[in-house]
């Protein structure tokens, strides 16, 4: 633990910036979960492992020869129809039921993924070197790999495509729809089965993107799953659903807020702090609320 | 109680007490055995009868097995060196030592634990639903990631436990601990027995029905939640404490805040035998174990896809559980009524 922090402000700039970089694929995975979230009402926490299989993807091309970053088109499309087949397979028995049950359910599918992957890609940590080289910034004191602006660029992109496609499209219509109620969508003839496999496609693509991005830019490892699920879980309750700007915001600022305490506490304490953050967050949501409620007392 | 159930209570009592020497090369299962009996029983509590969904048992759990080894070693020798020493033990408990610490270490890793639950309990209990799961998931796994990074309880290489005094023979090792984790699995039904017969099992019920509506009846329901948490940990801490003892090596995240094994282990057992009843934990637990094991047996390597195909399996085609099914097939037996004509004029609704 030291306070350069406070002595070179010039770590802070770099904190700063490499936590807004960081934030934006955060973000890019909580809208996954927020859309999956918001119209099948189901909070998945096998999330973070499809996170680290699109990831894998990536890094197989990057073993093959092929450039990583084009995991990012390649990714999403296998992710897509993993998705399909999970939604097929598991998810369609506990949409309608007791939310429990669909935690459990996904925690299931993501200890299965986390073991799976550990047995066809070895528990090493890999990265994928997309020799991007770096940019120099304020006098060479802030460092910012190129590969992190690209990732950023990309989810922006993704995230922005999609946000169209949901408001122009007929079944990003039916999607809107279903969430609004999944009831009177049916009865209107939306097919509300289709949508939600559409849907945990769509999210599992967009996990594959952000995995293919995330191991260009940092690493993976079959473990590390859960902190993703966490994180987006976090981030979707600090924005609310449906709220796009809001997730963004509070990606960025989950990104900030890891890179400082890798900095302030040490890098064994930063996966701690985060789901230390999560309990705090909720703690405050429950004091915040309870207030309203005060009248029951 | 009536006297077929005495005669169940007394056979299965003599039947723990001798299982030891039946089985002499099965006792570390055994005594496995009853600590999940005892975590399922009491995850049961907050998840069966009040309809909180809890992962953070398991904080109770790890927390009392650091605590006792702590307290076991602290006792008498500076803590810091003994967990730097790592493997190669350059103290030695005498007997005397070694239990008094064990019981001195029991008692405080009952009791810190049951303190730490009323804190946290008033904190996150107001949250609901899976509001509630995911941060007691979150307490789970922060609190392993943290004590990895504590360097007097041995930090990421683990911490040894004090091994068992050179005393009573090869045998005593397993039946020390057997019998000690057997009187908790005692301990611990007879008090969530009695716990169930009373009036705070109602209430616990109807917090899990309407808990607003609870509240709205005069039922301090944040009250009743914290002491149903409390008592929870409470036999989560003396397992924990005894786990440790047994397994001999505690490790940050892998044995003691494990919440991706014992963390779920203990919510499926209790759904896999029914959860709301006082004996599908029971049950639950003792069918887990055995498939578990054989599992660990036949499908070494394989164990935890294994664990995640049951674990998907036993949440889409069992939730309600064995005593679940076992009640819709033979209500009567469980002291429910059926009208014939009621039964065959509900309709479903969908």
């Amino acid at each position: 633990m030291d306070f350069l922090v406070f002595q070179y402000p010039m770590i802070t700039v770099q904190a700063c910036l490499d936590g807004i970089l960081l934030g934006v694929l955060f973000a890019l995975i909580a809208y996954g979960m927020a859309l999956q979230w918001g119209v099948m009402n189901i909070i998945n926490i096998a999330q973070g492992d499809l996170v680290i299989l699109g990831g894998y993807i990536a890094y197989f091309m990057y073993l093959y020869g092929i450039h990583p970053a084009w995991g990012v088109i390649v990714a999403p499309i296998i992710m897509y129809f993993v998705g399909i087949a999970i939604y097929k397979l598991v998810i369609n028995k506990v949409v309608d039921r007791d939310l429990f049950i669909s935690i459990l359910a996904t925690f299931g599918i993501s200890i299965l993924f986390m073991q799976l992957m550990n047995f066809a890609f070895g528990a090493d940590v890999v990265l994928a070197n997309s020799h991007y080289g770096t940019t120099m910034l304020f006098d060479n004191n802030v460092v910012l790999p190129n590969s992190k602006i690209f990732s950023a660029f990309i989810s922006i992109l993704f995230a922005v495509c999609l946000v169209i496609y949901m408001k122009k499209s007929k079944l990003g219509r039916a999607i809107r729809a279903t969430a609004q109620n999944a009831r009177a969508a049916k009865i209107l003839g939306v097919d509300t089965e289709k949508v939600y496999a559409a849907t945990f496609g769509i999210n599992a693509a967009l996990c594959g993107v952000a995995g293919a991005l995330i191991s260009i830019t940092f690493t993976i490892h079959p473990y590390m799953g859960l902190p993703y699920t966490i994180r987006s879980f976090m981030i979707v309750i600090v924005a609310g659903l449906g709220n796009l700007p809001g997730v963004a915001m509070s990606g960025m600022g989950l990104g900030v807020f890891e890179e400082f305490a890798d900095y302030i506490l040490g890098t064994e304490f930063r996966i701690g702090s985060v789901f230390l953050l999560l309990v705090l967050i909720l703690v405050y949501r429950r004091f915040k609320l309870s207030r309203k409620r005060e009248y029951l007392k | 109680m009536n006297k077929n159930n005495l005669i169940l209570y007394i056979g299965i009592l003599i039947f723990g007490l001798a299982a030891p020497f039946i089985f002499p090369a099965f006792k570390v299962q055994l005594s496995i055995l009853c600590i999940l009996i005892v975590l399922a029983t009491t995850w049961n509590i907050q998840g069966g009868e009040m309809g909180y969904n809890t992962f953070g048992n398991i904080l109770f759990y790890g927390l009392g097995m650091y605590l006792c080894a702590s307290v076991q070693v602290g006792m008498f020798f500076p803590l810091a060196e003994w967990t730097e020493s790592g493997g190669e033990k350059t103290f030695v408990h005498t007997p005397t030592q070694f239990f008094q610490g064990m019981a001195m270490g029991l008692v405080v890793a009952a009791v810190v634990p049951t303190i730490v639950a009323g804190l946290i309990g008033y904190a996150i209990l107001g949250l609901r639903g899976h509001y509630f799961a995911i941060c007691t998931l979150g307490l789970g796994v922060a609190a392993g990631e943290i004590s990895g990074g504590i360097e007097i309880i041995g930090a990421g290489q683990g911490f040894t436990t004090p091994p068992f005094p050179n005393v009573g023979g090869l045998e005593a090792r397993g039946e020390f601990f057997y019998f000690l984790s057997f009187l908790v699995l005692i301990l611990t039904f007879v008090a969530v027995k009695a716990i169930y017969s009373t009036r705070f099992k109602l209430i616990l019920n109807a917090i899990r029905d309407n808990e607003d509506k609870a509240e709205a009846m005069g039922i301090a329901t944040m009250k009743y939640k914290i002491i149903g948490w409390m008592i929870s940990a409470f036999f989560c801490g003396l397992a924990g404490g005894i786990m440790g003892g047994l397994v001999g090596y505690i490790d940050s995240t892998d044995v003691a805040f494990d919440g991706r094994e014992m963390g779920v282990f203990m919510v499926l057992m209790a759904i896999l035998g029914g959860k709301g009843t006082l004996w599908g934990p029971v049950i639950g637990a003792t069918i887990f174990h055995i498939f578990k094991e054989g599992f660990w047996t036949f499908f070494l390597g394989w164990q935890y896809v294994a664990l995640g195909v049951l674990i998907v399996v036993i949440v889409i085609y069992f939730p309600e559980g064995l005593m679940g099914w076992l009640r819709e097939k033979y209500p009567h037996r469980f002291g429910e009524v059926v009208d014939e004509a009621d039964r065959k004029a509900q309709v479903e609704i969908k």
